[in-house]
């Protein structure tokens, strides 16, 4: 006979939370220690934190309820064993913070360029998104206009680069930098890989040679030596310099990156391409690049990420970037000694953007699979 | 490299030096003046943005004299190592960035010194705690000392000149510096004495920390232009010159128009009712009269950004004027 005898439950110890720390907190002796190690350090650390940046933190008034204007009225300055961190030096200076010395009356075309921004890139980024074809018409013209609104022009009052600062340079500098040279590390790389000989030797050339040298040097090739080959009068824009030389940098590890792609792509591929009759850039275009980039994607947001932070390295040139404006804020006398809410927000900023660029090419690599069944999907 | 640059620097400076800075400057409506990416009490951005400080004062006075108005000055951010390239390529017309006055940048990188704005010189800082007057009584005691600096050297010379021992902690910054002086890994801190100041103004009890008095190197710092173009040099020069005349003969931002009425004829001179010292500047006659008057004469300036009622606290010392036990001279105005 058959009687219906009820499945039994899975041994409690291996589901459900219980199940989990098992599994994954407490599977031998060594992991157990460690887990507890962690905890411990977790638990004395994150409530001094939460203290220190949030509950014992003064935004705009102190523990007195006055409005901090200066360092000497932050209630760790008054009262150092109980006052944690004083963000009014970031609350006062915003406005530097996010533009620099941009002037207030123009600062709309800032805001419009960042709205922009977010309505020409998420399209771009999400291919669910509706009426992308639209939108990404859109996203071609954008630096168009960027370069206008943000520089001037075309009836708006022209506003220099030496009074942008803060993230609007770090935004520019980044996004301009990953966006140019994605194209031109791609043709680099299929330079690089030519059968015709003198195109193959400038790409490689170029591109040792790039990444032979450090960023700093060639910011300051372009920010130092550049104006003394200029003739007298002719003055190429100081931040411009700076896109160029970042730009050029970016290309070259890009182009490196998308080679690896490049060759990880199985010979059978090209010869099929091949022997249905496309020509070199039908090839390139339709079968191997896809693949090639598809496989590239941890890399090129690697190097992205990279690129984001090594901005900062242009304050080594004087152009006054997120970190920049930092400094300059602590070496303002009203605010001496607040470096450690300055650097706190600076990486905080820093990290929203690099950990959202990480967080996509996870969700990218999850949709397109990447790394499994390679050449055989 | 270094000869290349200055070979560089020179073709390039002797076109500016036909072009004319000082018309350059007229022609394009405004002052470009290189100052540092921030500095307490010489340069740095104030929360509305505006640059503060004594270098940005001495930009702001040469603006005055040009164009007889403060803001027509742009401020262009240099670090240690891209002033003088920037300079030399007539991207700035002036540097007023903590620039210590040497031989080989005034001759060799071909530049001109105008004058002096700050005297500064290396200093040293210790915890009020250890008990030490001076830099003598530092026997055996570990100095936190930037590495690679002409300050390494200038202390080594100090120390053995006066037969004393001490342990290096090298450095890097001087953010490094401060860390390691207010956790006590090194006794001593040395650097220029300006930014000592600064480095105790952020303590969190600055009165737990002493400046000695010693003061072991020159550094005169003081804004600079190219060389080969006089006119505009001396435009900077008298500018900076007209605010040390001005705390000499006792007229500030606040008397200046009471003074238009003074019978001292150097005054009258000064503030151009007489003569036309204007006119051989090729600036207009009133030039000084409103340097005085929008930005106050050196010591109104001096104790506005780094005075010793600013969290800086520096005394006027060497700073002060000749008459008052200083060295700050200014050659006579007539």
């Amino acid at each position: 006979m058959n009687e219906i005898t009820e499945s039994r439950k899975p041994p409690l110890a291996t589901t459900g939370i219980l199940g989990w720390l098992r599994m994954n907190l407490f599977s031998n002796w060594i992991n157990s220690l460690i887990s507890l190690f962690v905890l411990y350090v977790l638990i004395q650390f994150i409530p001094w934190i939460l203290n220190w940046t949030i509950f014992a933190a003064d935004f705009k008034y102190n523990f007195n309820g006055a409005e901090i204007t200066d360092r000497t009225m932050c209630s760790r300055v008054l009262d150092p064993e109980n006052g944690g961190a004083c963000w009014a030096i970031i609350y006062v200076r915003f406005y530097q913070f996010m533009y620099g010395f941009y002037p207030r009356d123009e600062v709309w075309r800032v805001n419009l360029s960042y709205i922009m921004l977010a309505v020409a890139v998420v399209p771009l980024l999400f291919d669910k998104f509706p009426f992308r074809k639209h939108f990404l018409k859109f996203t071609y013209v954008f630096p168009v206009i960027a370069f206008f609104l943000l520089n001037g022009g075309l009836g708006l009052e022209s506003v220099s680069t030496n009074k942008w600062g803060g993230l609007l340079v770090t935004l520019v500098l980044g996004c301009t930098g990953i966006a140019l040279a994605f194209p031109l590390g791609i043709v680099l790389a299929l330079g690089r890989r030519s059968n015709l000989p003198v195109i193959s030797m400038m790409c490689t050339l170029f591109i040792e040679f790039i990444r032979g040298v450090p960023l700093i040097t060639l910011l300051f090739f372009g920010m130092v030596m550049l104006p003394l080959f200029l003739p007298e009068g002719v003055n190429m824009d100081g931040l411009a310099r700076v896109l160029v030389a970042v730009t050029l940098f970016q290309s070259a590890y890009m182009a490196e990156v998308i080679r690896g792609g490049l060759q990880a792509i199985p010979q059978g591929q090209y010869e099929a391409a091949r022997s249905i009759g496309l020509s070199y850039w039908q090839m390139n275009m339709k079968v191997v690049l896809p693949q090639a980039i598809r496989i590239s994607i941890p890399s090129i947001v690697n190097t992205s990420i990279g690129l984001f932070k090594d901005t900062t390295l242009v304050i080594i040139v004087g152009l006054l970037d997120l970190l920049g404006i930092g400094r300059g804020a602590l070496a303002d006398t009203t605010w001496l000694g607040l470096a450690y809410e300055v650097y706190f927000f600076v990486s905080l900023v820093f990290f929203i953007f690099t950990f959202a660029m990480s967080r996509y090419s996870l969700y990218l690599e999850k949709k397109l699979k990447t790394g499994i069944n390679m050449g055989a999907d | 490299m270094k000869k290349l640059l200055s070979i560089l620097a020179v073709s390039v400076f002797a076109f500016a030096a036909n072009a004319g800075t000082l018309d350059d400057v007229k022609n394009r409506g405004f002052l470009k003046c290189g100052v540092t990416t921030g500095l307490a009490g010489f340069a740095a951005p104030d929360d509305s943005g505006e640059w503060a400080g004594l270098d940005a004062d001495m930009c702001r006075a040469v603006a005055v004299a040009v164009f007889g108005d403060r803001s027509k000055v742009e401020f262009i951010t240099t670090t240690g190592k891209s002033r003088f390239p920037t300079l030399a390529s007539g991207e700035i017309d002036m540097l007023a960035r903590n620039t210590t006055w040497t031989i080989s940048r005034d001759v060799n990188l071909g530049f001109e010194f105008v004058g002096v704005n700050f005297y500064d010189g290396q200093g040293f800082m210790v915890p009020s705690a250890l008990g030490v007057s001076s830099a003598k009584e530092l026997d055996g005691a570990t100095v936190c000392i930037q590495t690679g600096t002409t300050t390494e050297l200038n202390l080594a010379d100090f120390f053995r000149l006066n037969g004393i021992s001490y342990e290096a902690l090298p450095i890097e910054t001087n953010d490094e510096g401060k860390e390691n002086l207010f956790a006590g890994r090194c006794d001593v801190y040395t650097t220029d004495a300006s930014g000592l100041s600064s480095t105790r103004a952020a303590a969190a009890d600055p009165s737990k920390w002493v400046v000695l008095p010693e003061i072991i190197s020159k550094e005169p710092l003081g804004p600079l232009v190219r060389h080969g173009d006089h006119q505009w040099g001396d435009v900077v020069r008298w500018s900076l010159n007209a605010m040390i005349i001005a705390e000499e003969l006792g007229i500030t931002s606040e008397n200046v128009d009471a003074q238009l009425s003074s019978n001292v004829p150097e005054v009258l001179r000064l503030l151009g009712a007489e003569g036309s010292y204007g006119e051989m500047l090729e600036l207009a006659p009133d030039w000084a009269y409103q340097i005085i008057k929008q930005i106050g004469n050196y010591s109104e300036s001096y104790e506005a950004n780094v005075g010793p009622d600013t969290p800086l606290e520096i005394a006027r010392g060497l700073n002060a004027l000749w008459t008052q036990g200083g060295i700050l001279y200014a050659p006579p105005f007539r």
